[in-house]
């Protein structure tokens, strides 16, 4: 990459992979968006974007951003990549239309109609014995017990050693970031994974009745070979996990922290839904992806070479106080759609209704039994290059009176 | 600036000024227009941004691409030869008085 000479694009020394930055982006993410429409980030020779105009005008235009390079920070024409490129996310139209039409159809409302009672049994079972222990660990008791049952069966996968999904998601996730030390930790924890997620990807793996089975299916059809159809299953378990889990400890953590939005959730439980799109809107667990410009791209009144790596923030779009009253407040009656944190446009999260229905379903069983939440230690967060989540949330959820469940007795 | 009315099943309605290139659920949500809930934002997941064309301006708004087909079948009140998301449609210049009407209910 040359040292482009940015022009007038303002220039920063903001560092959006280090762990000052990881471990607090709110503010920065402020200051990325106050420098300009576009901005040149000096470390690593890269362009970027941080408000909701300038994101959502990059990922409405897939022709001049593409996603072919990757959507991460090096670029996959030019440097050998750790595992083959995402046939979904990793590619421009026409192939994109190919493999977006297949997920479209099996993730479709229409589609997931049958789920919605398979995800609130797993709920209620859930909830029922995490509220009868009352203090638990809301990142791993409850928002990673609860994905790591429902998201792999809806696929179809095996049950055994699905912690090593949330391995996987992590290297996956980290791979996104310049080559620092995370990269390189993740790249440690990658040659053991790899095998164990292509084999159980593969067709003879997945149950006859899941979002794989109905991959192949399209790979019987010729639509895709039946390689693709793997690597189309393998961006379930990169995209489905980790994401939804990082979302659910955040919602747990902001109602802990807001007892006035958990009690209105409680007197109506259908705010479960858009409480979910606000906890992505305000908690962003993708911070953000590059695009690539595949021709000299007019931003406002900056000129893009060619050839150049932008990133996209998400999670700074998601605050603009020019497109959001009172960004900074949680409030699940907001209308929040527009909000970039499934990104946008023809790249926009293609799981999104299965991730508003795993975690409507929790809510929905959360909010008959817990009356009210407490922090029982403090949360610890998870660096990672791209991905935003807690590791731990110790909690303690109070029950109603009326409702209380007693631990069985041996 | 195109004039786009939204007639709602109660009998109300929204008239709402749009930027020409936007889609009409990003002019639907700016304008806050009820009746559109557009939960994926436009990444034609959802069918929550249901709108039934009037008639007359069928042929300027122009067909359904074979995705759009695809994702009418999930929505909420029954799909009609005027069913379209209104995410998929750009407005224009040439849509200046167009006129649809929401869906009883889009979830």
């Amino acid at each position: 990459m040359t040292e482009s000479a940015p022009g007038d694009c303002p220039g920063t020394d903001i560092d959006p992979f280090s762990d000052e930055f990881l471990a607090d982006p709110f503010p920065h993410l402020a200051e990325l968006r106050d420098l300009g429409e576009v901005f040149y980030l000096r470390k690593y020779r890269v362009w970027g974007v941080a408000r909701h105009s300038e994101v959502t005008a990059v990922l409405q235009n897939p022709a001049v951003f593409s996603n072919a390079a990757g959507v991460g920070y090096s670029n996959l024409k030019t440097e050998e990549p750790w595992r083959a490129p995402s046939l979904i996310l990793e590619v421009d139209p026409p192939v994109h239309t190919t493999t977006r039409g297949i997920l479209t159809r099996i993730l479709s409302p229409r589609a997931l109609r049958d789920l919605q009672e398979r995800f609130a049994d797993e709920a209620d079972r859930l909830v029922d014995r995490l509220v009868a222990a009352e203090t638990f660990d809301a990142v791993t008791d409850l928002a990673q017990a609860y994905i790591l049952k429902v998201f792999p069966d809806s696929l179809g996968l095996p049950p055994n050693d699905r912690d090593n999904l949330l391995t996987y998601g992590g290297i996956t996730f980290d791979s996104l970031g310049p080559r620092n030390e995370r990269f390189e930790a993740a790249m440690g924890r990658a040659e053991h994974i790899r095998q164990w997620v292509a084999d159980n990807c593969a067709r003879h793996a997945l149950t006859p009745d899941g979002f794989g089975a109905k991959i192949f299916e399209a790979a019987d059809a010729g639509v895709v070979s039946e390689d693709e159809a793997g690597l189309l299953v393998r961006s379930f378990l990169t995209a489905g996990v980790d994401t939804t889990v990082s979302a659910l400890g955040f919602a747990i953590r902001r109602f802990a922290e807001h007892p006035d939005q958990w009690e209105m959730l409680r007197q109506d439980p259908s705010l479960a839904r858009s409480a979910f799109d606000e906890v992505v809107r305000i908690d962003s667990p993708v911070i953000g992806f590059f695009r690539t410009t595949t021709t000299e791209a007019v931003l406002g009144s900056t000129t893009i070479p060619a050839d150049q790596k932008v990133l996209v923030f998400f999670s700074a779009a998601n605050r603009d106080p020019d497109r959001w009253n009172n960004p900074d407040e949680f409030d699940i009656t907001r209308r929040t759609a527009g909000h970039t944190g499934f990104g946008a446009g023809i790249h926009g999260c293609a799981g999104q209704m299965v991730a508003r229905l795993e975690t409507e379903a929790l809510l929905t069983a959360l909010a008959k039994r817990v009356s009210r939440w407490e922090l029982a230690g403090p949360p610890t967060a998870a660096l990672n290059n791209t991905l935003r989540a807690l590791a731990s949330l110790p909690v303690r959820a109070h029950q109603f009176a009326t409702h209380r469940v007693v631990p069985a007795t041996a | 600036m195109p004039k786009v009315t939204f007639l709602h099943n109660d009998g109300t309605e929204d008239v709402v000024d749009t930027d020409p290139g936007t889609s009409l659920m990003q002019a639907a949500m700016l304008g806050g227009v009820a009746g559109i809930v557009a939960e994926c934002g436009g990444s034609m997941m959802c069918a929550t941004c249901h709108v039934y064309v009037s008639e007359d301006w069928m042929e300027k708004v122009g067909g359904r691409s074979e995705m759009e087909e695809d994702m009418l079948e999930s929505t909420a009140e029954p799909c009609r030869p005027n069913s379209r998301l209104s995410c998929q449609i750009s407005v224009s210049e040439d849509l200046d008085g167009l006129i649809v009407e929401t869906p009883r209910t889009q979830l």
